[in-house]
Parts: C-alpha cells; sequence; structure tokens
C-alpha cells in the first residue's frame, strides 16, 4: 500500500503565503465571472488585498524555517526574503497597471489573476527544493506570462511577443526538463539535498554517471539563463518586452527574474556546490555562469546603446542586470562564499525591483502623455513634468550605479563577492560595463533636462494617473532608502544562508 | 600486445569518419578524393581486421572484451541499476566476420570508384557505403545483443538508402526504386520488432544483454587450456609470474580467461587454482548466476530447471527459451531474407549492384546467421525453434532456388540464388551444423560478391555496348557511366535482361572466366569454395538425420539436395545464357570489357573463390588435409562458437552431391543451348508443355508477392483510404464554417515574419560612444525578429554551456 | 477462480473494444448496395451536395471546445482509479481528489461563464 502524507507532515502553514496566492487567484478567477465590467477596479483591490495578506503571511512565517509538502518546499530566510521582493513587485505592478489597462480598452479581470498565478509561480520557484516542483512552478510562472505577454491581443505587436515568447519559452522548458531528467538518472532522485548528497561522490567517481550528471546540470542552467534572460539566451528579451502590454513587461522583467534566479540559487548552491573536480575548488558550474555573466553584462549593455525606444533600453537593460546578479550566482560556487553571494543577489534584486518599477513607471506616464516612449518622447520633459524627470533622474542614476541610490549597494555588494571569489576578470567587465552604460542611461538624463522639444508638448496631458504616482513614488522611496540606509534590508539577508539547509 | 585489440574500438571508428568527410565534404572534395578517402577508409579497417587476426592467431584464440576508452559506459542508469555497457568483443567468430565485411567491403569500394563514376550523388553513395561498414562492424564487434541491434538498425538504414538510391531516375524507374527500399524497410521492421521482443525478454530474463561477461570462460576448449596453462604455472615458476602480469593488465582490456576486476569470486577461484594443484576449473561454476552473460544463464537455468513467471503464467524455462529464440528467428526470417520475409531482397537489386554485392549478397544479409551462430548456445538448447529454423531454410533454400530457374534479369537471379543459399546456412543452423553455417557464410561471401560483381560488369559493359551502338557520332565518354545517365533509351531496353546478352564469353574475356568461378564455386564442384561449405552442410544434415535420428536433419538433407541441383542448374543456364552462343543484341555486340578498377577486384575473389574453401579441408580426403591441414576453420570457430563440431568428410555424398551438380549443369547447357528460342525471347522450359506450368510458376516468382500484396498491402490501403476519405472527410466537413482561426494565424504569421523595425543610431554618438556604437549595431544583427534564429542561437548557447561545462571532465580524461 | 481468469477480464475486454465498432461496420457492408450507382457515388449519400473547397477553417469554436473536452478526458483518466480505491484512501488523498475536482470546475464554471461552451 502505498505510503500517504498525511495533513501534518504536508506543514502547509510554512507554505502559506505561496499557497494562499495560488488559492485565492482560483477563487478570484470565479469570482471576477460576476463582477460587471465597470467595476473592475474591486478585482484590482481583490488581488492586491490577496497580496498584502500574503506579505503579512510571510513576515509571520518568515522566522520559521521548515519544509512543507515531504522536503518539496522549504521555507526558509531565503525564500522569504524573495517572497517579500516577489510580492512587492506584484503589488506595484498591479497598481500599475490598472490605469493603463483602462486607458488601452484591455480592462479584463483575468489580468489579475494571472498576475496572481505568476507572483504563486515565482514565489514556489524561489522555494522549491525539489526539481520537479521547480519545473511545476517553472510552467505556472510561465504560461500566464505567456498569455500577458498577447494580453492587448488584436494588437499584433503584443500578440507576436506572446507567441515568440510562447515558443521559445516552450523550447526552454523543454531543456530543463531534459536537464532534470540527467540528474535524476545520475542521483536517482530530484530533491535538492539528497542531490548534493551523491553529487560529490559521483563527480569525485569518474564515472560517465559524472557526466550525466554536468550535462543535467548545464541543461537545468540552460532552462533558467532562459527565464533569467542571460545572453545568449536572451534573444526573446527585446522582443517580448517592446510588445508586450508595459505594465506587464515591467513586472516579468523583474518577476520572472526573480522566480528564475531563486531556483538557480537553490539549485546550483544547495543541490551542486559539492560538484567540484577536487574538494575545496571552485564549483564545476562557476566558469560557465561566469561565462554566461560576462557575455550577458557585455552584450546586454552594448547592444542599449543603440536602442531609440526606451522600452527596448530597459529590455536590454534588463538584460545587463541578469548579469549582474549572474556574477553574484558565479561567485557562490567558491567554496565558503555561497551565503555571502547569495545575499548579495537578494539585495540587488531589491533595488533592481525599486529601480526598474520606477522607470517602467515613469515609461508609462510618457508614454501616456506623449504617446510613445522613444527617446524622443523624453526631450524636454524636464521643464514640461519636473517631477516625473527627477524620478527618471534618480531610476537612471540607480541602474547606473551611483553611490546613495540602492543600485549601487547592490553593485557593490555583488562586485565585493565576486572580488572575494578571485573572479577579478569578472569584476573588471562588471565595472567597465557599468561605465558603458552609464552613457545611454545618462542619455535619458540629457534629453530630458539638456534638450529642448521643438514643438511644445506643455498642452499635453497630466502625465500620470494616481496610481503611476504613487508606484513611482514608492519606487523612487525604496530606491532612495536602500541607497541610504541599506542596514534596513541587509538586517534581513543576512539571516539568508542557503549552504545550511544542505544539512537539515 | 596486450594494445592490439583495442584496435577494434578503431575498426568502427575509421569508417565512421571516412563516411563523416564524405557526407559533409564530399561535394566538395570530387570523386578522385570521395573514392580515395572512402577506400583508405575501408582499407585501414581491413588491415585492423587482419592485425586482430594475427592477435588472435598469437594469443591462442581466447576472446578479448574492448571497453573503448573515454566511452566506458553506454547505457547507465544509476537510478534504476541498469548498466549496459558498450563493449566489443574480439573472438574468432567476430575476427572472421570483420576480414570478410572489411575485406570485400574494400574490394567493393574499389570496383565502386569505377561503377559508379559519373554519379551526381558519388560522394553520398560512398558514404553511405562506409557508414554500412561501420554499422555491420559495430554488429558484428558486440558483445551484446543491444549494441548489436545498434548495428542491426544500422545496417538496415544503409540498405534502404542504398537500396533506394537512384530515388529520381526517370521513367517511373525512381518511383519502383523507392518502393524497393520501402519495402526492404517495412519488412525488416517486423523482423526488428521479433529482435526488439528477444532483447526485451532476454533482457527481462536475465538482467544483461551481454553475450558473455569477461569473467567467463567461453567453452570447453579454452577451458582445457586454461587447466594446461595452470600445470604448467606450477612446474614453472616463470609462467606464474607472466600470468600475474597478465592479470594487471589495463583495466579496459579483460582477457576472458582472467576475469579481472570481475568481483571476488572470480578472484577466489583464481587464488584456489594456485592454492591447491590438481584441481582444476573447467567451467564457470564459481561465477555468480546473475554475474553470467546470457548464455551463460541460460544454460544455468535449464540446470536448475528453473520456472519463470510471466504474470498469470509459469512457464518452464525450456519453452520459455523457445519462445525467445523464435522471436529472435522472425528477425532472422527479416534480415537474411528467409520465408516469410523474403520478399525484398529481390527487389533490393534495384540498388547500385556494387552496394547489392556488398550488403544485399555478401555481409548483411548474412547477420541473420551471424547472430544465431553467435547465440548457439540458445538454439542448442531449443529444439523446437531448431526444427523451426531447419524447415525455414530448407524450404527458402528450395523455393528460392526454384524461382531463380525463371527469372530473366540477371540479377534478380543471383538475388534469388542469395536466398536460396542464405537458406543453406540457416538450415544449417538449424540442424546444429554452426560451424557448417558460417563456413558457408564465408565461401558463399566471396563467389556471391563476385558473381554480383561480374554481373554489374556485365551490365555496365551492356549499357555501354547499347549506347555506342545508339550514339556512333559521340564515341567513347565517360560521363555516361553508372545506371544513372540513360534518358530516353532506357525505357525500351533492359541492360539486365539475359535475353539481350549472348556471346559475352569473347568480349569481355575476364570477367567470363572470373564469372565462370563464381559459378563453379556456387555449384559446388570440386575444388571450388562452395564444394566445401555445401558439402560440409550437406554432410551434416546426413549425420544430424541417418545418424542422430533428427528428423529435420532427413529433411534438411534431401531438400537442399534438391536445392543444390537447382543451383547448378541456374547458374549454368545464366552463364549460357550471358556468355555463350551469339550475341543477341547491338548492345552485346559492342560490349567492351570493363576497366581495371572493376575487373581487379574480380579476380581478386576469383582467386579466393577457388582458393577460400581449403582453409576448412575436412581430414582425410586425398591428403588434402596434408597441406592445409585438416577443419582449422572450424576449430578456431570452436573457441568462440561452443556448440560448433567438426564434421566428417562424406564422400559418397560429396560425390553424389557433385554428380548431381554436374548433371544439372549438363541438362542446362543442352537446353538453352538451343538459342533460337530464346531469340524470340521465350524460355525452352516454357515451351515444353510439361515443364510449362513449373515454369511460369517459377517466372512469377510463385505469386509470392502477389500474395503478399493481396492479402497484406491491399486490405492495408483500402483501410488507409476508408479513414482518409470517409472519417476524416466527413468529419472536416461536418465542421466546414468560418475563417476565424485562419485570420488569427495569419495575422501571427505576418507579425513573425516582419522583421522588427531596425530604428537608427542616434546621432549624438561621439568618441567612445562611437566605437560602442558600432559594436552594439553589429551586435544587434543578430536580433533578426525571426523565432527561428533565436531558437537556433539558443541551440549554440546550449552547445556552448555544455561544452564549458564538461571541459574539467575532459580534462580529467 | 483462479488467477487466469482475473487477468481474462482483460481478454474479454480487449475482444469487445474490438467488436463494439466492427460490428455497425458489418451490418453496413452486409447491407449496403454492391453495385455503384449515381447516389453512391456521391459524397454524401442523402443527396447533399458538396459545396466549396476541402482547404477550409474550423471555426474557433471547435478548438475551444476540442481543449474543453481533453481537459475532462484526462481528468476521467485519473479519477477513475481515485474513485476505485476510494474506501481504502485516507483523508489526506480524499482532500487531493476534491481539489483536483476543484480545479477543474473551476476551468469549467470560467469557460462556461466566458460563453466558451456556446455554439454560435
Amino acid at each position: 500500500m502505498l505510503q500517504l502524507p498525511s495533513l501534518e507532515t504536508l506543514n502547509m502553514g510554512a507554505a502559506l503565503p505561496a499557497i494562499s496566492i495560488a488559492a485565492w487567484a482560483c477563487i478570484l478567477l470565479l469570482i471576477d465571472l460576476w463582477i460587471p465590467k465597470d467595476r473592475k477596479i474591486l478585482t484590482v483591490y481583490l488581488a492586491a488585498g490577496n497580496l498584502v495578506f500574503a506579505f503579512i503571511a510571510n513576515l509571520l512565517v518568515f522566522n520559521q524555517s521548515g519544509d512543507s509538502f515531504m522536503g518539496m518546499y522549504v521555507a526558509d530566510q531565503f525564500s522569504g526574503v524573495m517572497n517579500l521582493i516577489i510580492i512587492g513587485t506584484a503589488l506595484l505592478s498591479i497598481v500599475l497597471s490598472f490605469d493603463y489597462l483602462k486607458r488601452v480598452g484591455i480592462e479584463r479581470g483575468e489580468y489579475y489573476v494571472l498576475v496572481l498565478f505568476v507572483t504563486a509561480g515565482a514565489m514556489f520557484m524561489a522555494a522549491a527544493n525539489d526539481l520537479i516542483l521547480i519545473f511545476v512552478a517553472l510552467e505556472l510562472l510561465s504560461i500566464p506570462l505567456y498569455v500577458l505577454s498577447a494580453f492587448r491581443a488584436p494588437d499584433i505587436r503584443s500578440e507576436e511577443a506572446g507567441m515568440k515568447y510562447f515558443l521559445l519559452g516552450a523550447f526552454a522548458s523543454a531543456f530543463l526538463v531534459f536537464g532534470g531528467a540527467m540528474v535524476y538518472g545520475a542521483t536517482g532522485t530530484t530533491n535538492l539535498n539528497e542531490i548534493a548528497a551523491s553529487a560529490g561522490m559521483i563527480i569525485a567517481s569518474n564515472s560517465s554517471t559524472s557526466l550525466f550528471l554536468l550535462l543535467g546540470a548545464a541543461l537545468l542552467l540552460v532552462g533558467l539563463g532562459f527565464k533569467v534572460a542571460a545572453v545568449p539566451f536572451h534573444e526573446w528579451t527585446p522582443d517580448v518586452y517592446e510588445g508586450a502590454p508595459t505594465p506587464v513587461t515591467a513586472f516579468m522583467s523583474v518577476a520572472a527574474k526573480l522566480g528564475g534566479f531563486g531556483s538557480l540559487l537553490r539549485i546550483l548552491v544547495v543541490g551542486m556546490s559539492a560538484v567540484t573536480m577536487t574538494a575545496g575548488e571552485p564549483a564545476v558550474w562557476q566558469n560557465v555562469v561566469a561565462i554566461l555573466a560576462g557575455l550577458t553584462m557585455i552584450v546586454g549593455n552594448i547592444v542599449a546603446l543603440s536602442q531609440a525606444n526606451i522600452k527596448r533600453m530597459l529590455a536590454y537593460s534588463s538584460i545587463a542586470n541578469a548579469g549582474y546578479i549572474l556574477m553574484a550566482v558565479a561567485a557562490a560556487g567558491s567554496p565558503g562564499l555561497a551565503n555571502e553571494a547569495t545575499r548579495g543577489a537578494l539585495v540587488y534584486m531589491l533595488a533592481y525591483m525599486f529601480t526598474n518599477m520606477g522607470a517602467f513607471a515613469v515609461v508609462i506616464a510618457v508614454e501616456r502623455a506623449n504617446g510613445g516612449a522613444d527617446l524622443e518622447h523624453f526631450v524636454g520633459l524636464g521643464k514640461a513634468r519636473p517631477m516625473l524627470a527627477i524620478m527618471m533622474v534618480v531610476f537612471m542614476m540607480s541602474l547606473t550605479g551611483i553611490p546613495l541610490t540602492g543600485g549601487f549597494i547592490g553593485k557593490a555588494l555583488v562586485f565585493a563577492t565576486t572580488l572575494n571569489a578571485g573572479l577579478v576578470w569578472l569584476a573588471i567587465i562588471g565595472v567597465l560595463t557599468s561605465v558603458v552604460s552609464a552613457y545611454y542611461y545618462v542619455r535619458v538624463i540629457v534629453n530630458m533636462f539638456l534638450r529642448d522639444a521643438e514643438a511644445s508638448t506643455e498642452e499635453a496631458t497630466p502625465g500620470y494617473s494616481t496610481g503611476v504616482q504613487w508606484v513611482a513614488a514608492v519606487a523612487l522611496g525604496g530606491t532612495v532608502l536602500l541607497g541610504v540606509l541599506p542596514t534596513l534590508i541587509t538586517v534581513l539577508t543576512d539571516r539568508v544562508s542557503l549552504v545550511a539547509s544542505i544539512t537539515p | 600486445m596486450a594494445y592490439y585489440p583495442q584496435l577494434v574500438s578503431l575498426i568502427i571508428l575509421i569508417p565512421a569518419i571516412g563516411a563523416f568527410i564524405n557526407i559533409f565534404w564530399g561535394a566538395r572534395l570530387g570523386e578522385k578524393w570521395v573514392g580515395t578517402v572512402a577506400t583508405v577508409a575501408s582499407a585501414l579497417a581491413f588491415v585492423i581486421a587482419v592485425l586482430l587476426f594475427v592477435y588472435l592467431e598469437g594469443s591462442g584464440y581466447e576472446a578479448v572484451v574492448i571497453n573503448p576508452p573515454i566511452f566506458d559506459g553506454w547505457i547507465q542508469i544509476p537510478a534504476g541499476e541498469v548498466v549496459i555497457p558498450w563493449q566489443q568483443r574480439v573472438d574468432t567468430l567476430s575476427s572472421t566476420m570483420m576480414l570478410i565485411i572489411t575485406g570485400i567491403g574494400t574490394l567493393i569500394h574499389v570496383y565502386s570508384i569505377s561503377y559508379m563514376h559519373g554519379d551526381a550523388r558519388f560522394h553520398r553513395y560512398f558514404a553511405y557505403l562506409n557508414m554500412f561498414l561501420a554499422f555491420m562492424l559495430v554488429l558484428v564487434t558486440a558483445n551484446n545483443f543491444l549494441m548489436m541491434f545498434v548495428g542491426w538498425e544500422g545496417v538496415g538504414l544503409c540498405s534502404f538508402l542504398l537500396i533506394g538510391f537512384w530515388f529520381d531516375k526517370a521513367h517511373g524507374v525512381g518511383w519502383r526504386n523507392t518502393m524497393a527500399a520501402n519495402k526492404a524497410m517495412l519488412l525488416n521492421r517486423i523482423g526488428d520488432f521479433g529482435v526488439v521482443m528477444s532483447v526485451l525478454i532476454m533482457f527481462w530474463t536475465f538482467g544483461t544483454t551481454d553475450y558473455f561477461r569477461p569473467a567467463e570462460i567461453v567453452n570447453v576448449h579454452l577451458a582445457e587450456e586454461a587447466a594446461h596453462a595452470a600445470e604448467a604455472a606450477h612446474s614453472e615458476e616463470g609462467a606464474v609470474a607472466a600470468e600475474g602480469e597478465a592479470a594487471n593488465k589495463p583495466g579496459d582490456v579483460v582477457l576472458a580467461q582472467e576475469g579481472e576486476g570481475e568481483g571476488a569470486a572470480a578472484e577466489e577461484a583464481h587464488g584456489e587454482e594456485h592454492s591447491t594443484p590438481g584441481v582444476v576449473y573447467v567451467n564457470n561454476d564459481h561465477i555468480e548466476t546473475d554475474q553470467l552473460g546470457v548464455f551463460g544463464q541460460a544454460e544455468r537455468f535449464l540446470d536448475e530447471g528453473r520456472v519463470i513467471d510471466i504474470g498469470p503464467v509459469q512457464l518452464p524455462f525450456s519453452t520459455w527459451l523457445t519462445i525467445m529464440t523464435l522471436f529472435l528467428v522472425l528477425g532472422v526470417t527479416g534480415k537474411s531474407a528467409q520465408i516469410p520475409l523474403f520478399t525484398w531482397l529481390p527487389d533490393a537489386m534495384a540498388g547500385p549492384t556494387p552496394a547489392s554485392a556488398l550488403i544485399h549478397a555478401a555481409t548483411m544479409v548474412t547477420a541473420g546467421v551471424y547472430i544465431m551462430v553467435r547465440s548457439n548456445v540458445l538454439f542448442y538448447y531449443a529444439p523446437v525453434t531448431s526444427f523451426v529454423v531447419a524447415m525455414i531454410g530448407a524450404l527458402t533454400a528450395l523455393v528460392a532456388g526454384f524461382i531463380a530457374m525463371g527469372q530473366w534479369d540477371i540479377k534478380r537471379v543471383l538475388a534469388y540464388s542469395t536466398v536460396s543459399q542464405l537458406g543453406f546456412m540457416v538450415a544449417a543452423v538449424g540442424i546444429g551444423a554452426y560451424a557448417a553455417a558460417i563456413f558457408h557464410l564465408v565461401t558463399h561471401a566471396f563467389f556471391k560478391a563476385l558473381l554480383f560483381l561480374g554481373s554489374g560488369s556485365v551490365i555496365h559493359a551492356m549499357e555501354h555496348g547499347h549506347h555506342h551502338a545508339h550514339s556512333h557520332g559521340h564515341g567513347h565518354d565517360d560521363e555516361h557511366h553508372g545506371d544513372d545517365h540513360h534518358d530516353a533509351h532506357e525505357e525500351e531496353f533492359d541492360p539486365q535482361d539475359m535475353r539481350n546478352m549472348g556471346g559475352l564469353r569473347r568480349k569481355m574475356p575476364l570477367t567470363f572466366i572470373t564469372y565462370l568461378f563464381g559459378t563453379l564455386a556456387l555449384a559446388g564442384i570440386f575444388p571450388f569454395a562452395g564444394f566445401w561449405s555445401k558439402d560440409e552442410i550437406l554432410a551434416d544434415s546426413w549425420v544430424a538425420g541417418f545418424d542422430n535420428n533428427n528428423l529435420a536433419g532427413y529433411i534438411v538433407f534431401i531438400i537442399l539436395l534438391m536445392a543444390a541441383a537447382f543451383t547448378a542448374f541456374y547458374m549454368w543456364r545464366q552463364i549460357v545464357l550471358v556468355f555463350f552462343g551469339k550475341p543477341r543484341t547491338e548492345a552485346a555486340e559492342h560490349a567492351p570489357e570493363s576497366s581495371r578498377l572493376i575487373t581487379i577486384p574480380l579476380v581478386i575473389l576469383g582467386f579466393f573463390s577457388l582458393g577460400i574453401g581449403f582453409m576448412n579441408t575436412p581430414s582425410y580426403v586425398l591428403g588434402l588435409d596434408n597441406i592445409f591441414g585438416a577443419h582449422l576453420f572450424t576449430d578456431r570457430l570452436e573457441y568462440s562458437v561452443s556448440k560448433a563440431h567438426a564434421s566428417e568428410f562424406n564422400l559418397l555424398i560429396a560425390l553424389g552431391a557433385t554428380a548431381l551438380a554436374v548433371a544439372a549443369m549438363f541438362l542446362a547447357n543442352n537446353i538453352y543451348r538451343r538459342s533460337a528460342i530464346i531469340e524470340a525471347r521465350r524460355d525452352p522450359l516454357e515451351m515444353l508443355p510439361t515443364t510449362a506450368p513449373f515454369w511460369s510458376l517459377a517466372n512469377a516468382r510463385m505469386y509470392w508477392d502477389a500474395f503478399y500484396s493481396r492479402v497484406f498491402a491491399r486490405p492495408f490501403t483500402r483501410i488507409a483510404y476508408f479513414l482518409s476519405d470517409v472519417v476524416d472527410w466527413r468529419f472536416l466537413h461536418d465542421y466546414f464554417h468560418d475563417v476565424v482561426i485562419w485570420k488569427g494565424f495569419n495575422a501571427a504569421a505576418q507579425g513573425l515574419s516582419k522583421p522588427v523595425d531596425l530604428g537608427v543610431i542616434d546621432g549624438a554618438v561621439n568618441g567612445v560612444g562611437r566605437v560602442f556604437g558600432w559594436l552594439s549595431s553589429q551586435l544587434r544583427q543578430i536580433q533578426t525578429g525571426y523565432v527561428r534564429t533565436y531558437a537556433l542561437s539558443l541551440l549554440v548557447g546550449v552547445v556552448l554551456v555544455i561544452l564549458v561545462i564538461l571541459l574539467p571532465l575532459l580534462q580529467r580524461g | 477462480m483462479t488467477a487466469v481468469n482475473e487477468w481474462a477480464f482483460i481478454g474479454i475486454f480487449l475482444a469487445v473494444a474490438w467488436v463494439l465498432p466492427a460490428a455497425p461496420l458489418l451490418v453496413s457492408w452486409i447491407f449496403r448496395p454492391r453495385r455503384a450507382n449515381a447516389i453512391k457515388m456521391q459524397t454524401y449519400e442523402c443527396g447533399v451536395e458538396t459545396v466549396g473547397d476541402t482547404w477550409v477553417q474550423f471555426k474557433v469554436q471547435y478548438y475551444i471546445y476540442g481543449l474543453i473536452f481533453l481537459v475532462f478526458d484526462v481528468e476521467l483518466v485519473l479519477l477513475f482509479p481515485w474513485a476505485l480505491a476510494y474506501n481504502q484512501l485516507d483523508f489526506f488523498a480524499f482532500g487531493a481528489g476534491l481539489l483536483f475536482i476543484f480545479l477543474l470546475a473551476d476551468a469549467l464554471v470560467y469557460a462556461w461563464r466566458k460563453n466558451a461552451l456556446e455554439w454560435a
């Protein structure tokens, strides 16, 4: 007779934040059916309320680390911090979306339900401790995102974005599954802790099993690398980001990355850190991740240089930022550095979340006022709407990594851990590409303040609705606060230790 | 010394590399280089085969199992504890097969250079040929059934590709070629199902598909020798040291007797052997059952009288063995063209003649015989299967021989002859004459390859003659070689029809003489190769029938005797029709002798057809064994085929069979020398009222193909039509409605196909920015907007990631 | 009842599975007109003329129908063993099954409300 788990062993309480979002999304889908079309704001409130509930629940379980679903889901400080960031992203983007959807005329309740599903998927990914759950969560994250990308359906660009994302995403998922199968074949388990326990032995045994293990690791890396848009798996990013509705772009440029990096860190640090050729050396995957990080930073930043469309520029910028986070992941491969690197990555992701959401909020405002998001549309913004322009300056500075912004703190931590890991060349690439990135970020500022619009846009409608305003303000606050008082977050992140969870 | 057998991994690799080069760069290399690469690859493989042969001679025929370097495990699923190694086995049987495959293969490569000259897909032909060699060598060197199956499928694929090689010929010929290829593929699929079932059953029963585990002693001969060695070891100090040294060989060379690294049991036994003089292990008793290979376990199971529990039913192991082997036999009937699956082989002659010679006469079709002999232990203990095999073989030999008498196509006669001879071999396996089967396989490979190549030479010459006769102005041009370049005339003129030939004896003397050699060998005339091998099968079946009272023996003996008479008859008929008399067409009149590249392989094969039989001369025959030694081949084979045995020479049978053959030849000579009837494109037998029905039966191939098409193919087609016409049509029609989805897809497709707008670099670029701007614009060229490009670049990324992550592993070695 | 009989159900099931579709085919084969006539040669023997091109597009509704059907088809496969072993299962398995049914019902209600089940 099959040994069935009881409710106690499931320990669902630890997974409450993620479960509540997933469950509520299912219910909200039904509720929304009976909400009349002109009162969709109710759906927004219901979704946001759920997110707030999950946020609070997350704070409650933050210190109770434990695992639920028989070790498939691990609730530790890592997933706690990730959940905070992910829920924050979802909240900001829901607020950002409502006004936009109304304006574009695609106000449908499913939008928020899908956002909730993505959020739940990302949270499950960050907490998943089992290859199978990682895959399921990845699909839970991805499939709603495909739909969201195409949400502005009759618009041909949006449809194209959804289609492309779907085709390539399916392609990448297949790699992930294949990788998981290989790792399973090599180790006989899908549980990351158990993989960690046998991985070191396998790699030392010099048999072809180690080949399978490494192949599996490589393919898992590919599948997740696609999600976080690492070069060379990034090509879908600009097209999809440009075509998708702008709030969706904002949301997915952060949420998908958060989920992807969450799983990547779990797989590599928890499952594979023992995969070394000789004990005490960096893990075998460190080189690959470092090379990917280098490539991602170089390609992302350099291609961003020549983008005239701000959405597209931000898309490449998000690729580049994935590169910086990957730097931290690479550093986590060095023995003893896993926790430091993980913390660096977390801070970076939080800072990036605020900055990126803020930048997109400004873009939405400009799009609305000036009818587009090309560089030209930003000309003269400094005069027309100084508040908005100043916010944008802060976000651009944060993305560049100028002190007193969150971006600086994130970069500083990531570079430090990279140097500690001995990846000096990677750090140099990071610094150089940061300098390059300054060019196109500053160009936005230049366009806003130092160039005058030929045709005055003064009479345009006020640039921002309340929702967008709020998001921009919160993002601004978060960015600056993080830059001035980094201890606020490092207090939390310092308690994160992924490696400790190897021996439960 | 120890490292010689390692070469066996190269014997596969080299032809594979040849195929690789030709398939990718062949079009650019040009004919000369393509031919050279392919032939050199084949020749190198032959050299390796010879070296392995020499090694075996030197090492006392002990089997060696090789794990190729790097590639230490083939299928390994640690979670399921499934390990199927990629191991190659060098023993006397595989060595024999390797010599034939690479030796005849090389000659055929040389021949093909001339034969395929001017063909549009010259390089592809040679790539296929090399690929075939590689797969065939996988098949024969495999040490487990699954790896054998890889080769088995691989050669099937190459066979399919080569049969359909001229799929684009004009006038519907290409279509016919394609259909022939499909037929071969489909019938072989049926057979392959049997092999898969058999292998699965084996794996399920034994937990392994290995023939032998490295620790096993394969048979008594080796065991006796081991005993001697052990005794010697005790008397001589030095030998002990030597043996100890042997045990310390590198891990990937595992001598069969040593059982190095194969569990404590073997080691222990080894130790005991030294400690207690006089006690000698002549069997594998010291090895745990589940450490044995398939054959060892089968014997063990039989001894135990094990009962196999399959779901609701319980079967004694012997029954289970019968089921297992019967499935294997189904595979054999497919690959080796036996009743009921033989009909593909005659059609397979649609391929280029040298490919037919190599694949469909000398090597691939004998794979079935090989695998049966390889698993002789299983067949030995499965009398029911053996009986079935004997009947199948004998019937096939008879039926195919009969059909061959009524064919006009020179290659078709040879094809049916091949089927018939394969029937001889299969029948030999059925009566337990494993050595005789392999012996006949070897001799047959030589003389049938010779005959095919000879017929190719004739066809080639006929085409030339035809061309010459019809376009005097053009004179001789090299462009029009190969079967590929005949357009307008081809419809009415068939260069393979023997009625168009005649009198070629004087036109092409070298071809004639070698062809005659081949014919005499096939007919079994002393002292040609076929005489020895066919006689051995007959003698063995006589012994099995009349001495051991085995029913199969009687039947086989009588049927094979008849089949042998048929053989002599149709071969002499062919000789007469092709070479004697007067040229019956202008083409025959103008047929030139073929070029050197064609005749040299013919001469070499002719020499072997004459002499190869002496390698297994029975004892006490005219004192020949004093010159050549008595049944050397069988003795050698017994080291790997444990149930093989040498047969005794039976003068009466030899004389009788020869007399029968000679009589048949005389009969054929008398009938077909009256060429007037043949001028009228009729067969003399067709004119005689007594023989006419038989002849038309043979000519119509006993309605075998027609029967299959009526019983299987046509109902199948009808069902397919039913499904497509009725089900699909109505289904579709019911929903004949709007165009919504079309619009949606169209929009998506348009969006995808329209490259996303590229934009312009901002004008305000200066200084360093300009450089980066340039770089940037270069990099964004990749950003085409096409999903296919993205997917491709993703794939490239995957490869890169895999390479980088595996780098440390490769460095470690 | 011996062990063989337990397995025999599969055999019976197989036989029935063949007979059921074969029977109507056989009957119509017996009764159909052998000789081709004008009506028989028509695409639809009821006399309706075929109209238009073979290369037609399906109504998009059809695919939605198909998808929903597929969902419930698969549902059956998963729920059947659950239902069979129902009385041996503990509360957890019961809850899991309920959850599964809930998710499906969720989707069905959604599709229903969205008029996916209307054929218009």
